[in-house]
Formats: C-alpha cells, structure tokens, sequence
C-alpha cells in the first residue's frame, strides 16, 4: 500500500494517471494519423514532429481509390451489422433469462457461455471452412458475421445479463399488474431502461466484428472484410500507405462510438440508481 | 369494487412452510391490514392475491370471479410496491396514466382519470416531471395515483408507507386514509407497523408464522388480544402477561375472576387499564425504573419477579424502589393458556 502524504501528492498521482491513459490511447491513434497525412517523411522522420512538414491527403486518397476498398468496407459494414442484430438478438434474450429466473444448471451456462472464448478460432478455421463451403456460407458477409457472433456473443450475454438485474423487478411486477403481460413488460418497461447498455453492448459487437482479422480472412476469397483485404493488399504497400489503411479503419470505431456515447452515460437518470 | 376471499391458501418454499391454510375474507370497500414482523407470510400473502407468486394450494376470489389461475393483468386489481415502482422513463402523467393505456382507454376519459387522481393526491404541478425529479413522498403519491387512476376493484399496499420518514410518514397516512375513502375501494394493506395498521384499517389481521392469528376491529386486537402472540406484538408498550399462582386470589382484581388457575394460566392486561393503589392491595408491584412520557408515566417494575409495565398519571409521584398495589380491572383483562397461547376465555 502506498499512503499519500499530502492532498497534492494524491492530485499529482491523479493527474499523472489521466494523462498515461489518456496517452495509451491517443499516441498511438496520433502516430497512425500522423504516418496517414504527413506521407512518406512524417513516417521515417526520427524524432516525431507534433505535426507533418506537409499534410496531404494524398495517401488516403490513393488509399480509397485502390480497386476493392469500397466493396471490402461495404462487406465489413454489413458482417459489423449482422454482428451487432445477431449478438443483441441471441443475447439479449439469454441474459434476461440469466437476470430473472433461476433455473438449474444457470451457473454452468454461464461458465459454458465464458468457455466458448476458450477455443481458439485458429483451430476451428478448417472444419468451419469446410462447413461453410457445404453451406453455401463461405465468403459471405453472413457467413463471417456467423463466426462474428460466436465471438461477441458471450460479452453480449454478460453486459446484457447485468443489465437487466440492475433494473428492479418490481418495475416489471407493477406492469403485470397494470395490465401488461410478460412481453409486454419487457418491450415498455425493460427495454427502454436498459437501452443505454444495450447500444453499448451492440457497439461492442460492432468493433468486435470490425477488428477481427484472422476468421475474416478464412472464410474469405472474394468478399473480403475490409481488414482482411487491407492485410493482404497492404502487405506489398509502401508504409505510409498502410497508415493510410489504418486510419481509415480506426475511423469507423471512433465515431461510431463518439455518435452513441450519450446513451453510454446517464439517460433518465438511470445511472444513479 | 369487489370482496375477496382467500380460501385455504397455502404456500411453501420447498420444506418451509410460508403460509399454513389460511382463510381471509375483506369485504367490498373494507379496509383490512395485514400486520405481522418480517418474515410472517404477509407480503407472501399479498403478492399471491396479485398473482405474483404462486401458491401450493387454494383459492382466491375477486368479486366472483375465482382468479387463482389468471396472470396478475387479469385479476382486476392495482397495487403499489413498497419501494414504489415507479417507472423512471415514463413522465409522472405517463406513470399515472399507465393502467388505463393497457386498457386501452380513449384519451379523454385517461386525461379526466389522471387529473381526478393527481388532483386527487396533489401531484399535479409535476405531471411532466420525471420521476428522478421527485422526493420520496411525490414518488410514493404518483405510486398511490396510479393504483387509483384504474379504479381498480381491489388495491393491494405492500409497506406502502414503510420508505417515507417519521413526520411524512405520518402525514401521508392520514391523507391515505382519506383519500381511500373517498374513493371506497377495497384494500388490503401489509405493514410491520402496528400504529400505521391500527390508525389506517377497518379490520387488523394480525399475522405470524404464517398463519393469522386474530382478524378484528383495532380497538378489540387491541385490548382483547387472541392470543399471547398479538397481545405481545400490538401495542407499544407490549400488553404484560403474568403467571398466578395459585395463592393470587379474588382480592388481586377489583371484580370477581372465576376460573380455575392452573400451572399455565396467565393474566394479560394492558398497563393503562390498571389502578394503582397502596401497597398490600392488590398485586404488590417494585417499581424499578419511572419514564416521564408527558402524557403519563411509565413505570417498569415487577410483579412477582415477572417484569410489567404500566402507566400513572403523570402529576403522581413515584420513586424507584417504591412499592406499590396494582389492581386490575376485571373487564380490560384477558387469561391465556401459557402452553397453548391462545386465550382461555374473557375475563370481562
């Protein structure tokens, strides 16, 4: 245990602690945008100018005119979508049940749940190409966000689970009794409480599906998931190119999740409760 | 409006036994409280009248309607949770609104029903408010509105009182009490609280172990208590209860007692409905400690070394280690079985 001796000595460790989270995040965003804009010198440039000698948009450009990029983040957009309805759509469900009812075996589900991530993707990659293939899924955006779902899933199980316990019971009791039944509680009364958690979940779900890389790259040939085709049209780039490419992936994640943050705090009060 | 009728109501979960046979009758427009300490069956009681919690065994009635096996939508009835249930994404407006929009009311007839009820329990001015912008006893009255606004045939109250502070407590329960009686509805209200129950309802019955022990009027569960268990739990200070002997004679009461005193016989009296008077009547008493109450003086002592407490005028003077004569009055008095703990018979 380390005491504090004074007040500012507890501020300064404060501060100090902001600031190194602050820049776990934002230097690395700051060095992929800088390599993005300021080309070919601002990437070998040693040491690192706060800002490039010449900011162009040169590299981005070319980057979205490389054949492909727009079908590839058309297919990432639609597998991130499906991702994001499947996970709430299985998961939501399974939670609320995790919340309200007891039921046997609820804690082994919850472990079964958690132990779905135990399996690592690159050992399921071959018997799940070749299931695909049968399937008539494999390069398909559905296909990939199939996988997707499997990886999100748990999360959106957990989030959502906790979500709901945290909504009191008797909420949903008063609504039986003024006249809803069980759905009908749940669609006006739950629902609209736990939505906050539940778009912080789905945006989850979304990066989730975004981010992933390797499944995407598996199960896909021609349809490729914009990370997957950067992986493979990037790798022969020049470096200030894949800065290019990596900005432009970091973008999505970054607004998508500035767009929704007001759901993520407090709405109706409900955080206080 | 509606009477209910629980019939043989049992409830257990797994081998303990919540509710053993009970039997309830609340007549329409009465206002009948469920009394008990925590864990005596009541809430059970009242969430199986709602349809909340299943039962094991019996029936429940509403009106005619026997509704044992309707989902709680169905049974008619509103209620109002002890910590409220209000919901916090709806206006005050929506909350009282709320029952009539699941009967698909028409507009007009829910804007008359949510003023008359708001008017009603004077939330009016917040009707747009959210109810995180409200106090404790606002949210507890949008609570009462919007069991009230459905006119429903029975309410039910589940400690409806129990969140709110002492002065607002009181405060509320007055207005409760009016405000149900003007609108005439059928309630059964549960509460820990033996003031809340006696100044509120029509009828107590006074739970334990679940099952009731007495169903009367406040004044008899008062002063005629059925059984050892409802003359300890109602009334602050408790009713004392003394073992006789079978040297206590005649001359302990003002009156003539005839019935036969046995090992387990005990006299149970309230400490207001006693005379005190010089020492060598009557029971002798050892004053041990003197409360001055305002109203009166609390005096605990004891009685054949059995602790008892009862109250003096508050302009008489007493010290402790005085002695005295307790002489209690024949006709305020009850005589339990100690083994049975159910009263033998009135001794008035």
């Amino acid at each position: 245990m380390i005491k504090l001796k004074t007040p500012q000595a507890g501020t300064a460790l404060y501060g100090a602690t902001i600031t190194l989270l602050c820049a776990w995040v934002l230097v690395p965003i700051f060095l992929v945008a800088l390599g993005a804009f300021g080309g070919r010198p601002a990437v070998y440039q040693w040491p690192k100018s706060l800002w490039p000698a010449s900011l162009s948009f040169n590299q981005l450009a070319i980057f979205l005119q490389i054949d492909g990029v727009w079908n590839a983040a058309l297919s990432s957009i639609i597998a991130a979508s499906l991702t994001m309805l499947f996970s709430l759509a299985l998961g939501a469900p399974a939670g609320y049940a995790l919340a309200r009812f007891s039921f046997r075996g609820a804690f082994v589900f919850r472990l079964m749940i958690l132990l779905t991530r135990a399996f690592p993707l690159a050992i399921l990659a071959l018997p799940l190409t070749v299931l695909f293939i049968r399937a008539g899924l494999y390069d398909t955006a559905l296909g990939v966000s199939l996988v997707h779902t499997a990886l999100a899933l748990p999360f959106a199980v957990m989030v959502t689970a906790s979500l709901f316990a945290g909504i009191p019971r008797e909420l949903e009791e008063a609504a039986w009794v003024f006249g809803c039944t069980r759905w009908q509680a749940v669609r006006k009364i739950v629902l609209p409480l736990a939505l906050p958690g539940m778009v912080a979940s789905a945006i989850f779900a979304f990066v989730i599906s975004w981010n992933e890389v390797f499944a995407a790259s598996v199960l896909t040939v021609q349809h490729r998931t914009l990370t997957a085709y950067l992986l493979t049209v990037l790798s022969e780039s020049p470096l200030h190119y894949r800065f290019a490419g990596g900005f432009i992936l970091i973008v999505p994640s970054i607004v998508f999740i500035f767009a929704v943050r007001r759901y993520l705090f407090a709405l109706w009060g409900v955080t206080n409760r | 409006m509606a009477a209910i009728l629980i019939d043989h109501v049992s409830k257990s979960f797994g081998a303990s036994v919540a509710l053993a046979h009970l039997d309830l009758t609340v007549a329409d427009g009465e206002f009948v409280a469920l009394l008990g300490p925590s864990g005596c069956g009541k809430t059970t009681l009242l969430r199986i009248i709602a349809g909340l919690e299943s039962k094991s065994s019996g029936r429940i009635v509403i009106g005619d309607r026997d509704v044992s096996d309707l989902p709680p939508a169905q049974r008619g009835l509103a209620m109002v949770f002890q910590n409220y249930a209000v919901f916090p994404h709806m206006t005050v407006f929506e909350n009282v609104a709320f029952g009539l929009r699941m009967q698909k009311a028409d507009e007009a007839h829910i804007r008359k029903q949510v003023m008359r009820a708001s008017d009603l329990l004077q939330i009016t001015p917040y009707l747009d408010r959210y109810p995180a912008k409200l106090s404790g006893g606002q949210r507890q009255r949008v609570a009462v509105a919007r069991a009230l606004a459905v006119e429903p045939a029975v309410l039910l109250m589940d400690e409806p009182l129990s969140n709110l502070d002492a002065l607002l407590r009181l405060e509320m329960r007055a207005e409760l009490k009016s405000v149900l009686k003007e609108a005439g509805t059928t309630t059964l209200y549960v509460t820990h609280d033996q003031t809340e129950a006696m100044g509120l309802a029509d009828r107590i019955a006074v739970m334990n172990k679940g099952v009731i022990e007495q169903i009367d009027t406040p004044t008899v569960v008062y002063s005629k208590p059925a059984s050892l268990f409802v003359g300890g739990f109602v009334g602050s200070p408790p009713m004392n209860f003394i073992r006789l002997q079978a040297s206590d004679g005649t001359s302990n009461y003002s009156g003539d007692l005839k019935f036969p005193i046995t090992s387990s016989t005990v006299l149970g009296f309230r400490g207001e409905d006693v005379t005190l008077v010089e020492s060598g009547q009557g029971f002798e008493f050892h004053i041990n400690v003197i409360e001055p109450m305002g109203s009166h003086l609390l005096l605990t002592g004891k009685i054949n070394g059995q602790r008892v407490r009862v109250s003096a005028a508050p302009d008489t003077r007493f010290e402790a280690g005085m002695r005295c004569g307790v002489v209690v009055q024949p006709h305020r008095c009850v005589v339990m079985d100690s083994e049975t703990g159910k009263v033998l018979r009135d001794a008035g």
